[in-house]
């Protein structure tokens, strides 16, 4: 592995191991930014929490190109403990709640504190009731002391996040959570490395957005803070699995994709590809009819979307 | 620790190997008589050569996992559990396959799912194992149809003196059976770490019919479901109130002149118990009990949160307590003998 | 300066669905015009009062606006179809008595069900007692709205009225700027068109341009048999917001809204709503981004006619939103 990939895993792994639900991106907000650092004129954060990293061109030129890939990842808060020390929790951003049961989590109280996902019911024992799935208000967090010491440390509204690490698997892929945008900061982080060895005209920002995963909030302000010329969102799409033959015609391993529909200017989008074939950088099309559901969608000024998939990087889990 | 290394050692129904090799060398010091049968249960004796009640102490050694049936054309691995899993535990969790590969399960991902299908459970069949290769060719040669995948949960003190880990229903009866041999009881007595429990009980089958013995005392982990508010009547097992005394399952209904020994010799030594409430489930009694002309057999259980899953829970001194309920009863066991009439088998109505 | 839960009375009873909030402006700002230097209403129906000063612009919002059915149809019968403005559930209509900004009264009657099932909001109608589509269209338009009919009444230490949500927020607002010293520079906007998509709020946020922004409206409790599992009682304090479906709480907000209250001994609970949502939504997100918490007196039956609050969590609301504008975050 080059040297510079190796960086990359690096980087990847400490920023998907660190916590930063939506909301709540402080923490790994500043390893992004002294992640940035070396490689950019400025850093700056906004008050949504959104981090800027600066690029200056070579020319006198007023146009602003915008990057944008999201820090934030989905996680669970606290709702309610229970009189028996139990804590009830919801989710925030889009949680399969099938994915739930028997998870290890960290709550984020005072310290953070391990704890298990579990069924309010003894679902074991019950064939009958095991084709439905266990929904979240059934659950709780067991973490394993009395209602009296939790209290000194765990509050309502407290983050919670899945206790996850990083594990290798066959032919360079990894998995890990937070993927979901992790590795499109990195490879915004990898973009500026480059461009500091190159000379390029037009002013670039590298934005880690906040919020994405709840309406894509941080994009809403940043791109009003920013109005760029141009924007390119890097964001994870799904790659093919068995169940999703014909649904799906991503495959892992050959290239980002470059997303083509309404979202995406067409203009941008022949300019995209003309130049991945002329560089000869391996990419596939990914067609999106609508809603890309990414940071792209509320940047007004014409975006287009570049889905990363860098090929050692693998799933969500 | 012990449990610890029990805890994360990897070994399911008909592949206990690894354990078995550890207990086997953990005991081998403590023990007169060391063997294994052939169905794989390690047999330890102490004190073959007393007269008196030959008692059997059972512990199994395996835990649930998966089994790989089939590779599909991308590489993927198609599954089904050994033993009772409730397979909406599954999805997104990370297996070790062997002890080289790893794996995360997985399923069509959500944000590609109607919302109406994360109402339905995934059933196995559903659910595929990635270990990250590129195709049928390149995952077998890591992996073969038969091999098993294990949850990779570390063992860990958990919360206010408890701990969390994989497998410890059975490793924590292991573990104290291992504990309890160094010590020295008047009478003969045989560990019997069985296999291939959770798929039928059928190593403690084949242990008892050989090995005979007067009387048995099981040591399993026990549900307990003491999460929901305000229905404590319900719960089958509580934790941190101590070991607790089976009253039934589906496979035995012990003696009720057992249970009241049991409860006395609890309350003469300071120790708390409980009853396991529940009447569902099984364990090696069921075998064991009916075995050859009928043997008295109590089991003894260490209540566990979240059992057959990735992250079980046990209180530590749940554990201790259960470690000094057993000594105690097998220090009392010759006065039970000469006490009690020939046939154990019989209740007392009075 | 004891509050004077007259004034939250006549709040109340005051017509003011969504779109037709003027008569509040109006009561609102009579009440407020000797506490502030200028009090406008701008082209959505918002009333924005500006009382100036130095340092950080802090603006404070709550909607003026109440759910309420908007006449659709006159049958020939002179029956009334409706649709609803706001979170109405239709739960909560069948037999409830309804006014119209005349004063004419109505009730809400179903028709026949094949099956319990069917029971939805089309199935619903007004009866104001006319006996003629041409009597009826004497009396209301096509456009007009109706809200709840819901007296103010005070049981025990509790009040029962229509339209707490969010007219308390609105007392809540009126008496914390009686009291203020603050020496911020304070912008107070009585929104409209908060329950059909905190749509005023967002155009006076546009205006405004605060650096800091604070909602004072109402949520939910979980203290009622068999209820949704929330932690929020009544009466145990008031509400400060973590999240809910258009805000997440920044983390230094609800420290220094946590920390506030604590130095004072006001006594607070912490808000995790699953749904809903409001003003701070909208104006946390305007232009560059505003940070914003939320204020939440804890209601229960809301959006219903006989919503429910605990006269001490009111006083604790007034009591944290003084304090929190006396001492600003660094």
């Amino acid at each position: 592995m080059n040297p510079q990939m190796k960086d990359v895993r690096d980087f990847l792994s400490l920023l998907s191991i660190a916590s930063g639900v939506s909301g709540y991106e402080f923490s790994i907000a500043s390893l992004v930014r002294e992640g940035f650092k070396e490689f950019s004129d400025e850093v700056q954060h906004d008050k949504l929490g959104n981090v800027y990293a600066l690029k200056r061109g070579n020319k006198d030129s007023n146009k602003k190109i915008m990057l944008a890939a999201h820090l934030d990842e989905i996680g669970l808060i606290v709702k309610k403990i229970d009189s028996r020390g139990f804590l009830q929790f919801t989710s925030i951003g889009g949680t399969d709640q099938r994915t739930l049961l028997s998870q290890e989590v960290l709550v984020h109280g005072n310290q953070a504190i391990p704890g298990i996902i579990a069924s309010l019911s003894p679902h074991l024992f019950d064939k009958m009731e095991s084709s439905q799935a266990v929904k979240m208000e059934e659950m709780i967090i067991d973490v394993g002391m009395p209602l009296a010491k939790i209290q000194e440390v765990i509050q309502v509204g407290d983050i919670i996040t899945i206790k996850r690490q990083i594990y290798s698997l066959l032919n360079n892929l990894i998995a890990g959570k937070s993927f979901d945008d992790r590795a499109g900061v990195v490879a915004m982080k990898v973009c500026l490395e480059e461009l500091s060895r190159l000379k390029h005209s037009h002013d670039v920002v590298a934005v880690a957005t906040t919020q994405e995963e709840v309406g894509a909030r941080g994009a809403i302000t940043s791109a009003y803070t920013l109005n760029p010329d141009l924007a390119v969102t890097i964001d994870v799409t799904h790659a093919c699995t068995p169940d999703l033959k014909g649904q799906v015609t991503i495959d892992l391993g050959k290239g980002p994709t470059v997303a083509l529909g309404p979202n995406i200017h067409p203009a941008i989008y022949r300019h995209l590809v003309d130049t991945a074939y002329f560089h000869r950088v391996p990419i596939q099309i990914e067609p999106i009819p609508g809603h890309s559901g990414t940071d792209a969608w509320p940047i007004p000024s014409p975006p287009y979307r570049m889905i990363w998939r860098e090929c050692y990087v693998i799933k969500e889990s | 620790m012990l449990l610890k290394s029990l805890s994360e050692l990897n070994g399911t129904s008909g592949a206990e190997n690894l354990v078995r090799n550890f207990l086997r060398q953990t005991i081998e010091p403590f023990v007169d008589i060391i063997s294994t049968d052939k169905m794989g249960n390690l047999i330890g004796m102490k004190n073959d050569s007393l007269s008196g009640p030959k008692v059997m102490l059972a512990a199994h050694m395996d835990e649930v996992a998966l089994m790989i049936i089939d590779i599909t054309g991308e590489g993927f691995l198609k599954f089904r559990p050994v033993g009772g899993i409730d397979a909406r535990i599954l999805v997104s969790k990370p297996v070790q396959i062997n002890n080289s590969c790893v794996g995360v399960i997985g399923a069509k991902a959500i944000h590609l799912q109607k919302h109406t299908e994360r109402q339905n459970a995934l059933s196995c069949d559903q659910l595929y194992i990635d270990i990250g290769a590129k195709s049928k060719e390149d995952a077998s040669s890591k992996v073969k149809l038969g091999d098993y995948a294990y949850f990779t949960t570390e063992f860990e003190p958990f919360g206010d003196g408890l701990y969390k880990g994989k497998a410890l229903d059975g490793r924590v009866g292991c573990a104290i059976l291992a504990e309890l041999l160094k010590n020295d009881y008047d009478f003969p007595l045989i560990a019997g770490f069985t296999v291939q429990e959770e798929v039928g009980l059928r190593g403690a089958k084949v242990a008892a019919h050989h090995l005979a013995p007067d009387f048995a005392i099981i040591l399993e982990a026990s549900v307990a479901d003491d999460m929901s508010e305000g229905a404590e009547d319900g719960w089958i097992t509580e934790l941190g109130n101590g070991p607790a005394c089976s009253l039934m399952d589906r496979s035995t209904l012990y003696s009720a002149k057992l249970i009241q020994w049991v409860t006395s010799v609890a309350r003469q030594n300071g120790i708390p118990l409980q009853f396991r409430r529940g009447s569902g489930g099984g364990n090696d009694a069921g075998s064991i009990h009916i075995s050859n002309v009928g043997i008295p057999t109590i089991c003894l259980n260490v209540p566990c949160r979240y059992i057959h899953s990735f992250a079980s829970v046990i209180s530590e001194k749940d554990y201790r307590d259960c470690y000094d309920l057993v000594n105690a009863l097998l220090k009392e066991l010759p006065n039970f003998f000469e006490g009690s009439s020939i046939n154990f088998a019989k209740e007392d109505k009075s | 300066m004891d509050m004077d839960f007259r004034i939250l009375e006549q709040l109340t009873q005051i017509f003011g669905p969504s779109g037709s909030e003027e008569q509040v402006a109006e009561f609102i700002s009579a009440q407020i015009s000797p506490y502030c230097d200028e009090v406008i209403s701008d082209t959505l129906g918002n009333l924005l009062a500006v009382r100036h000063g130095t340092g950080k612009k802090i603006m404070v919002a709550a909607h003026m606006d109440e759910i309420g059915l908007m006449i659709t149809h006159i049958d020939k019968e002179g029956f009334l179809r409706f649709t609803p403005l706001g979170g109405v559930r239709t739960a909560n209509l069948v037999g409830q008595r309804v006014k119209f900004n005349t004063g004419r009264i109505g009730t809400i009657g179903v028709e026949k069900l094949a099956k319990p099932s069917d029971f939805k909001l089309d199935k619903l109608y007004i009866d104001i007692g006319a006996v003629s589509q041409n009597e009826a269209e004497q009396i209301v338009h096509l456009g007009e709205t109706a809200v709840f009919v819901g007296d103010f009444v005070e049981v025990g230490s509790r009040i029962m009225a229509k339209a707490l949500d969010d007219r308390v927020g609105c007392f809540v607002v009126i008496e914390a700027l009686k009291r203020s010293k603050s020496t911020n520079e304070l912008v107070f906007a009585f929104t409209a068109q908060e329950e059909i998509g905190t749509r005023g709020a967002k155009t006076a946020a546009y205006a405004l341009e605060p650096d800091l922004a604070i909602a004072v409206d109402v949520t939910a409790t979980g203290d009622t048999p068999k209820d949704h599992t929330m932690s929020v009682k009544l009466g145990s304090g008031v509400g400060i917001k973590v999240l809910d479906r258009s805000l997440i709480t920044p983390p230094q907000i609800k420290r220094w809204m946590a920390g506030v209250a604590a130095e004072r001994n006001i006594p607070f609970q912490w808000e995790v709503l699953e749904y809903g949502g409001t003003d701070s939504g909208a104006i946390h997100l305007s232009r560059g981004g505003v940070p914003s918490g939320v204020i939440s007196i804890p209601t229960r039956y809301v959006h219903s006619p006989a919503e429910m609050v605990d006269r001490s969590d009111v006083q604790a609301a007034v009591d944290l939103l003084v304090s929190l504008l006396e001492h600003p975050p660094d």
